[in-house]
């Protein structure tokens, strides 16, 4: 169908739709090409609605270096809502790009972007919208190349049936190196047979050559009789083993000239990435491991940065984006820069991830974020006992010191973010989160009376992939049910409120993130039979996974609920993060002995990101990373003198360190 | 005040209230009225235009559009009024705004009118609009249909569950050929007051035309005199 017909089509139907906006695109910043030039031609999807997808940062940073080349040329499409998508199929319109119309399987390659996992089914259906056969074994040579990247894909055996190629960790550099892989192919690519996949198998061949490319079906798992993992191995000697992420040495400008959609979205703001990665180190936290080392960018590139983003965008609201906004180098001076230069502006600007300390609430005070009245803090346990536990230790006095301040300087709702479903928790530990958002609530009486309100996210712990508690197993529909309902009793104030997740969400993000490549046939079945839009809450969506997981004859406990054993080969071990497995397991260790690790700003504990990426920071010296100098391997930290941790502060070179700078 | 640029000439504690008409077609007749808005504010924030806002503890700026019009029509004569902080020249800030909206939108003229005049959204009267449709639509019955329409003393319709006579709200039905004698194309002036605005839409399910098989264009706001 030509882009034309399409328009003519979308004329006669978007009137009948909620929010036709969604689908006309016409966004202010977009980049239109000219598609009669030999360009490569790339489709970025992020497969949820356009008001989630539109703000998403990691294919905005992919729009921009694709359409910055003058022979690669990239448009976006999202998924379209239930409506939509029934008179798309009854007036046989084809899933289309938002610049330009053109069927997304008109496109050489298409890019999803898979943050988390309950935009599987999502994904299929936006395959099966554009016409592209759903399995990568069913595609010819005619079919786009289906990537994907994302969080999500750090465990990329689920959906391995699907995707062609997996990128595995940051987009920014190897997505370059597929366009050219594209660009090389893609004059063969025209002149294909219909029922060939010769040119395919190619074109996927050199990509799984590429570091940090990952193509499934070049590679097959062997099962032990128990249904664990006993090998992982590609077809071909000159396929790597392991795939270890792509991760870039310095962090590119920003992108400033954002997309503002013309209707309402999620998130109607400039995003800027101030720092990336994170060195507290969270047990719980994918995010904290994956995206290691931390880097951060300079001030002054972040202020100018911000500044061009308005001009271009015009947007209302500046958000400073990263993982733990007080571990930023210069927080304060950043701030200050911020507030100096948009004031008066009618700018509203957010600085999410914020320290539990007082501290925090000056900086908040002085970026006068007051739209949302509340205050957001994320103790995520309130045991000591459990925050040692998860490596996130903040005594109760320093947090009811910093909600002290905070309802004083005018805030009247302090949002709380906890999880249940710790490993090794008990009923004491539930019932402790409970009693501080009291003692919070307490704290806010005092200091102005009855306008004083917490508001408790709950959520429930997903022992995630590459993480210290990939060992673990989750807690059953019971045990959360039993947890959360204590909850709703003891916290029946009016001025608290309370959310959490329904328990079976947690079941399926579970198994979806913790799963082996066998669930490919749970995701089919399940997206056959009509599973979509997972991360919405709808009952009839548990009952069609767990018909998906009978008919497979696969047991959903098997992937959720069993404590793996120590020497286990995980679906994803042949995906390195670049921290290795054995630091995870020496940290779950130190868990189970509730012994703290401290922020590996102050000192290394040898993860693995410094000899993985050796070269590459040979290639970028400077301090530009955040890992300190390293205390070599074999030596036990305890033992360093006083003397030699004052060195190590200094930034002096302490022997054993070499392997590593 | 920082952001003036070059565009303004600093006169302080001196305000403006600047009329501009502009046109809203292609994907952007995919976008309501309240998203409309928006537009503006952001593409003002763009053109580096400061605006006026209102006191209070969620300030907003000071925005007004003529009339709302329906999702789905394109307009060449729609009014926006907003407030800007100084006095710019017109010229410059035309072609500033110009450069500063989103694809679909057009500004046609910009002009200064008074500041402590009524609200844009009390001012006007009537609206003019075009109706373009299908090829096969059979004129002659068509002209039966209008004229009935136009004999008739009251035309009882429901709107949000309430009755309403929609016949004292249209002051002009008619239909021509298009500019190519191909087309048939209604033409219909309806009333656009505050409590008593005729809408296309109903004119048309009388006439018995299926709402998605036209091309709906405004074409004139006709002021109170």
């Amino acid at each position: 169908m030509t882009p034309e017909e399409i328009e003519m089509k979308l004329n006669k139907i978007l009137l009948n739709v909620t929010k036709p906006g969604r689908y006309s695109g016409g966004e202010m910043n977009i980049t239109i090409k000219d598609w009669s030039q030999d360009a490569v031609r790339i489709a970025l999807v992020f497969p949820d609605i356009y008001d989630i997808g539109i703000s998403n940062i990691g294919l905005k940073i992919l729009y921009d270096q694709i359409n910055n080349r003058t022979d690669a040329l990239a448009e976006r499409a999202y998924a379209p809502w239930r409506d939509m998508e029934e008179l798309m199929r009854s007036h046989d319109l084809p899933l289309y790009s938002l610049e330009t119309y053109h069927p997304l399987g008109t496109f050489d390659m298409i890019g999803f972007s898979i943050p988390y996992e309950t935009l599987y089914t999502n994904t299929l259906n936006i395959l099966d919208l554009a016409g592209i056969p759903i399995r990568s074994k069913d595609r010819q040579d005619v079919d786009p190349i289906i990537i994907a990247g994302g969080h999500s894909t750090t465990n990329p055996e689920p959906m391995s049936a699907f995707i062609d190629a997996f990128v595995i960790g940051e987009g920014e550099e190897v997505i370059h190196d597929l366009v050219n892989v594209m660009k090389k192919w893609k004059s063969l690519r025209s002149s294909a047979d219909k029922d060939s996949r010769k040119i395919r198998e190619g074109i996927l061949r050199e990509m799984a050559k590429i570091d940090g490319v990952y193509v499934p079906s070049f590679y097959s798992v062997d099962y032990f009789p128990d249904g664990t993992i006993e090998k992982v191995t590609p077809d071909s000697a000159d396929l790597p083993k392991i795939i270890t992420k792509r991760m870039v040495a310095k962090l590119p400008p920003p992108p400033t000239s954002f997309i503002v959609p013309n209707i309402e979205a999620v998130h109607n703001r400039i995003s800027i990435e101030i720092m990336r990665g994170c060195t507290r180190g969270c047990r719980f936290c994918h995010a904290g491991i994956i995206n290691r080392p931390v880097r951060e960018r300079p001030v002054a590139e972040i202020v100018e940065a911000a500044e061009a983003a308005i001009k271009s965008t015009g947007y209302e609201e500046l958000a400073l984006l990263s993982l733990s906004s007080s571990d930023y180098t210069h927080i304060t001076d950043l701030v200050q820069a911020v507030s100096d230069h948009f004031a008066e502006k009618h700018l509203s600007i957010s600085l999410p991830s914020l320290r539990i300390e007082t501290v925090s609430v000056d900086l908040m005070d002085k970026l006068r974020d007051r739209r949302g009245t509340g205050f957001t803090l994320a103790p995520e346990a309130a045991t000591e006992r459990m925050r040692k536990i998860i490596n996130k230790f903040i005594p109760d006095e320093q947090l009811l010191e910093t909600c002290r301040e905070i309802y004083s300087r005018g805030w009247t709702t302090i949002k709380l973010y906890f999880m249940i479903g710790h490993p090794s928790e008990t009923l004491e530990d539930v019932q402790a989160i409970a009693d501080l958002c009291k003692k919070v609530l307490a704290e806010g009486r005092k200091v102005i009376g009855f306008k004083a309100k917490v508001h408790a996210g709950v959520s429930t712990f997903v022992p995630k992939p590459h993480t210290p508690f990939q060992w673990v197993s989750c807690d059953s529909v019971e045990q959360i049910t039993f947890k959360q309902n204590l909850l709703k009793r003891e916290l029946r104030d009016k001025n608290i409120k309370l959310s959490w997740n329904p328990p079976e969400d947690t079941m399926l993000e579970a198994l979806l993130s913790r799963g082996d490549r066998r669930l490919s046939e749970v995701i089919y079945l399940a997206w056959r039979n009509g599973a979509k839009f997972d991360a919405w809450q709808e009952e009839r969506k548990y009952t069609i996974w767990n018909d998906a997981i009978r008919e497979t004859g696969l047991d959903s406990d098997f992937y959720t609920h069993r404590q793996r054993r120590i020497d286990e080969i995980f679906p994803w071990d042949h995906i390195s993060t670049a921290v290795k497995k054995s630091f995870l397991f020496k940290d779950l260790k130190s868990s189970l002995e509730g012994q703290i690790r401290i922020d590996c700003r102050q000192q290394c504990f040898a993860c693995g990101i410094l000899p993985t990426f050796n070269d590459l920071r040979r290639q970028n010296p400077g301090d530009y990373w955040k890992c300190p100098p390293v205390i070599g391997p074999g030596r036990k930290s305890v033992t360093r003198s006083d003397e030699e941790y004052s060195r190590i502060k200094a930034g002096e070179s302490v022997k054993g360190s070499e392997d590593y700078s | 005040m920082s952001g003036w640029g070059m565009v303004w000439r600093e006169t302080e504690n001196e305000t403006m209230r600047i009329r501009i008409k502009f046109s809203k077609s292609g994907g952007l007749r995919f976008i309501g009225h309240l998203d409309l808005h928006k537009i503006w504010e952001r593409s003002t924030r763009r053109a580096d235009i400061p605006l006026l806002y209102s006191q209070g503890f969620h300030p907003q700026p000071k925005i007004q559009i003529a009339c709302a019009l329906p999702l789905g029509f394109a307009s060449n004569c729609e009014l926006v009024d907003l407030w800007v902080d100084g006095t710019p020249d017109l010229f410059i800030l035309k072609d500033s705004l110009s450069k500063a909206v989103p694809p679909g939108l057009k500004i046609l003229d910009v002009e200064n009118v008074d500041e402590k005049g009524p609200p844009l959204q009390t001012q006007v009267q009537s609206a003019e609009y075009k109706i373009s449709l299908d090829q096969k639509t059979d004129i002659d019955s068509l002209r039966q249909k209008v004229e009935e329409c136009n004999k008739a003393e009251k035309i009882l319709r429901e709107r949000r569950g309430k009755p309403y006579d929609l016949r004292p709200l249209i002051e002009l039905l008619e239909v021509n050929l298009d500019d190519l004698k191909e087309k048939p194309q209604i033409h219909m002036i309806l009333a656009s007051r505050e409590g008593a605005t005729g809408r296309p839409e109903e004119v048309l399910d009388f006439l018995g035309i299926p709402f998605d098989e036209t091309y709906i264009e405004r074409i004139h706001l006709i002021f109170k005199t």
